[in-house]
């Protein structure tokens, strides 16, 4: 018996001819993101800005804009308010309170007096998180370190098992990926806090291996077929590894399909930003890190090149 | 060529049955594994996950000590002992005053510097000091003294944080240094940490002054006294001697006694030396007001009828049953050496925490069935070795988070189930050789030794990158990255020997038994 064969197993589609179309998306995307994230923004979370988040559960699903227009008659700053995830849970973000943690406590203790007196019995503290703006800058600091080293540790593997070429090409495509999420960001206006992070250097991790399978294969190709023309032997690459390109894009995509819609709402913002990098890392490594190739000068001799272990 | 040699397989089995053992307790029972750890011999694995805060419900708290308030104590402390030896060994200065992590002193007479530096040094020899033009001198503690007071009083509060959160009953709570003046403090299952919240605000520094009735209206704080508060009415005022006569670390036991009018108050006692000090003093003192001071507030300040020799007594003010029994608690548990600031605060509680348990238990069940099922479909057999494979992983993960006691977060849940996804790509990337392989027109058994050898390079490849980037987002990341990159970085390791040991033993062994034939790939 034979498994199904989704995608064929002789492809021969050009994907180089047809780069031109595949630059000018990922132009329209890195330039939008650019713009998107230096005009408008990223909806930076309390992890990095400081301040209060309060959720709450109510027996009853109040009115949105009576809550708010109550906590805001608080004069404890612009208080936003956000469904989350049923009507009955509300998401209460409180701005940073001049002075010290003294005055934090007394602003929460405010809130929670207002929202009792409302809600009475019926009401359930979830969570309460608060960091200070010092804790806040720490964590920025924090998370562009790890993000900084990480990339750099996977391009200094990148750069030992490849020529410098290839590495190159992949920062260029990750960058693409990296630039491309933040945009989604910016554009939905979704919090970015510590798991978006986490969500940017996961979305780099599987992008960097998806490029890393097909510029192997690029390699060994190059090996095997010292005569053929570039072009050729990544569309030849590319195809070999197509139907494990898709076949993993999607397995991932239906691990994180169930985590969307059954791992609850603190973490749906996180899978959001998964699912569309596993969409756009696949894309940049076949059209963004692969054809960037034919522009790095390759040298196709191969005894003087970095020996690295071969293949088969 | 198709063979696995056996010590190979003895040793994919012992895996694979250790991942078993340290992975059953998750799926036992309470009461079962309560069995195991009683019946079974000591190093029968029992341990269970170790759920993050998130995840089972609890409070973290991020504090700052602020060692630079004891810094300006202990040099308030030194010019108060400066002062009266420079004036005894009869050098006159114009200026006497706290600088920054010292003292400053300026000299009448330049002559004296040297005297004066002997002076000082035998005060405190851990200082640095330092003479300019014009006889100033300026003393301060040297890197090893600041170093050491940082280390001291970091430590004292540690303990005096871990007493007081004792004393509320609260189970394995997790106090520990962080940092330079950081004190992480982690309470599982506490959903409304205002109590201890406001039990740790307190420094709780009690001492018992004698009022400066002389001093009268004209209250003036400098020289000798000390200018405090009432606590019911900070408008009004006492003046204070400056030396306490008690301090808190003279009580020996605190606790709550309503008072003589059936009043909330709490009652203490003194250490022998307290208690001599109480008596001497309020012998001499008798009409005399005394103040009780918590926190630089007045609390009280009853008249002393009599001299007080039984060294105990009682503080009474306008408490609440809890303000007094609070007050009992930090008096027992001992003062702060500096007060602390809430630098960070979250707190989940319970439901939330269970909800997200659920919730994972299910994305992951959901997440494995729906990989699993496709990987068979796309695979057939080979498909079914992949997901015994992945079952294998699973448990694997489970065991070395369950052995190693780590911690497992919401954000590790995501990597668990990110990785069921990402996982099969080793094994994708070798039954997609094998098929090549086959098209080419190789034998079963060729194909299926070349295909695993061919996709080894890239496999490796890809996970090592992935590793590189999980280790490194361990090592500099905080909170729900930390917790992903924990999950994230077991998966890669565990399905790298299962997507290469155990499909390729499953393979193997298939392949031996049935010769020849079409392969179910």
């Amino acid at each position: 018996m034979k498994g199904l064969r989704l995608i064929p197993q002789e492809t021969n589609i050009n994907f180089i001819g047809h780069r031109y179309f595949a630059y000018a998306l990922s132009l329209t995307v890195i330039i939008g993101s650019l713009f998107l994230v230096f005009t408008k923004g990223l909806n930076f979370g309390i992890d990095f800005t400081g301040g209060t988040l309060i959720e709450i559960q109510v027996e009853e699903a109040p009115e949105l804009s009576e809550l708010r227009g109550r906590l805001n008659d608080l004069g404890l700053g612009e208080i936003s308010l956000q469904e989350f995830g049923s009507p009955n849970d509300v998401l209460i973000r409180l701005p940073q309170q001049e002075g010290g943690p003294e005055e934090q406590s007394a602003a929460i203790e405010t809130v929670r007096t207002s929202l009792n007196e409302k809600f009475g019995e019926g009401i359930e503290y979830r969570r309460t998180e608060f960091v200070g703006p010092q804790v806040g800058e720490e964590l920025k600091t924090q998370a562009m370190y790890a993000v900084l080293f990480s990339l750099l540790g996977i391009l200094i593997y990148i750069w030992f098992r490849f020529e410098w070429q290839f590495g190159v090409a992949a920062i260029i495509a990750v960058a693409h990926d990296v630039i491309g999420t933040l945009g989604l960001f910016a554009l939905t206006g979704m919090t970015f806090d510590l798991s978006s992070v986490a969500a940017i250097l996961m979305i780099a991790g599987y992008s960097i291996n998806d490029t890393v399978v097909i510029f192997d294969r690029i390699r060994e190709t190059l090996r095997k077929f010292k005569k053929k023309a570039l072009p050729d032997i990544l569309n030849r690459a590319i195809n070999d590894t197509l139907a494990r390109t898709i076949v993993t894009g999607l397995t991932t995509l239906l691990a994180l399909i169930a985590l969307w819609l059954f791992g609850g709402e603190v973490i749906r913002g996180f899978v959001d930003a998964l699912i569309f990098g596993i969409i756009i890392g696949t894309h940049s490594s076949i059209f963004v890190a692969a054809p960037l190739l034919l522009y790095m000068n390759l040298r196709r001799s191969g005894n003087t090149e970095k020996e690295t272990a071969p293949a088969s | 060529m198709v063979q696995i040699p056996r010590w190979k397989i003895i040793f994919i089995l012992i895996v694979c049955v250790f991942g078993a053992a340290y992975s059953a307790p998750n799926v036992l029972g309470p009461g079962a594994r309560d069995w195991v750890a009683q019946t079974l011999p000591g190093w029968a694995p029992s341990q269970t996950v170790n759920l993050g805060l998130d995840l089972q419900g609890g409070s973290h708290i991020l504090l700052e000590v602020d060692v630079s308030s004891v810094l300006k104590e202990r040099a308030d402390d030194l010019v108060s002992s400066a002062r009266p030896e420079l004036r005894s060994a009869r050098i006159g200065y114009k200026r006497i005053g706290r600088i920054e992590n010292g003292m400053r002193v300026t000299l009448r007479d330049v002559a004296q510097a040297e005297e004066a530096r002997r002076i000082l040094r035998e005060i405190d020899p851990n200082l640095d000091i330092l003479t300019s033009d014009g006889g100033i001198i300026e003393a301060r503690f040297n890197d090893a003294a600041l170093e050491e007071l940082q280390t001291q009083t970091i430590n004292q509060s540690i303990e005096i944080v871990r007493r007081r959160v004792d004393e509320t009953g609260t189970n394995e709570p997790v106090i520990q240094r962080q940092g330079d003046d950081r004190i992480l403090v982690q309470l599982p299952g506490v959903d409304d940490p205002e109590r201890i919240k406001e039990l740790l605000g307190k420094t709780a520094k009690l001492g018992f002054h004698l009022v400066n009735m002389d001093v009268g209206s004209n209250l003036r704080a400098g020289g000798g006294n000390l200018v405090l508060p009432m606590l019911e009415d900070p408008a009004q005022t006492l003046a204070l001697e400056r030396r306490a006569m008690i301090t808190g670390d003279m009580l020996v036991h605190a606790a709550f006694a309503p008072d003589q009018n059936g009043q909330p108050a709490v009652s203490f006692r003194l250490n022998s030396v307290g208690a001599k000090r109480f008596c001497d003093v309020s012998r001499e003192s008798v009409g005399r007001l005394f103040a009780i001071v918590l926190d630089a507030q007045i609390i009280s300040a009853p008249v002393i009828r009599e001299a007080i020799c039984g060294g105990s007594g009682q503080i009474s003010g306008s408490f609440s049953v809890k303000e007094a029994n609070d007050l009992a608690l930090l008096l027992r548990a001992g003062a702060l050496p500096a007060p602390l600031k809430i630098l960070e605060e979250r707190s989940v509680g319970p439901s939330l925490g269970a909800d997200s348990v659920e919730a994972g238990k299910m994305a992951a069940l959901i997440g494995l069935v729906l990989v699993l099922m496709y990987m068979m479909i796309n695979y057939s057999l080979f498909g079914v070795f992949a997901s015994i494979a992945m079952v294998v992983n699973l448990t694997l993960i489970f065991a070395i988070l369950s052995g190693l006691q780590a911690t497992l977060t919401l954000p590790g849940i995501a990597g668990i189930v990110l990785t069921v996804g990402m996982s099969v790509d080793a094994n994708v990337l070798i039954f997609e050789r094998i098929r090549e392989e086959i098209a080419k027109g190789k034998s079963a058994i060729a194909s299926v030794d070349s295909g695993f050898k061919m996709a080894l390079g890239t496999i490796i490849d890809s996970n090592l990158t992935t590793l590189i980037a999980s280790i490194i987002l361990f090592s500099f990341g905080t909170g729900p990255i930390k917790g992903f990159a924990v999950t994230l970085g077991i998966g890669i390791v565990t399905s790298f020997f299962t997507a290469l040991m155990v499909t390729r033993l499953l393979a193997v062994l298939w392949l031996k038994n049935k010769k020849g034939g079409e392969l179910p790939v």
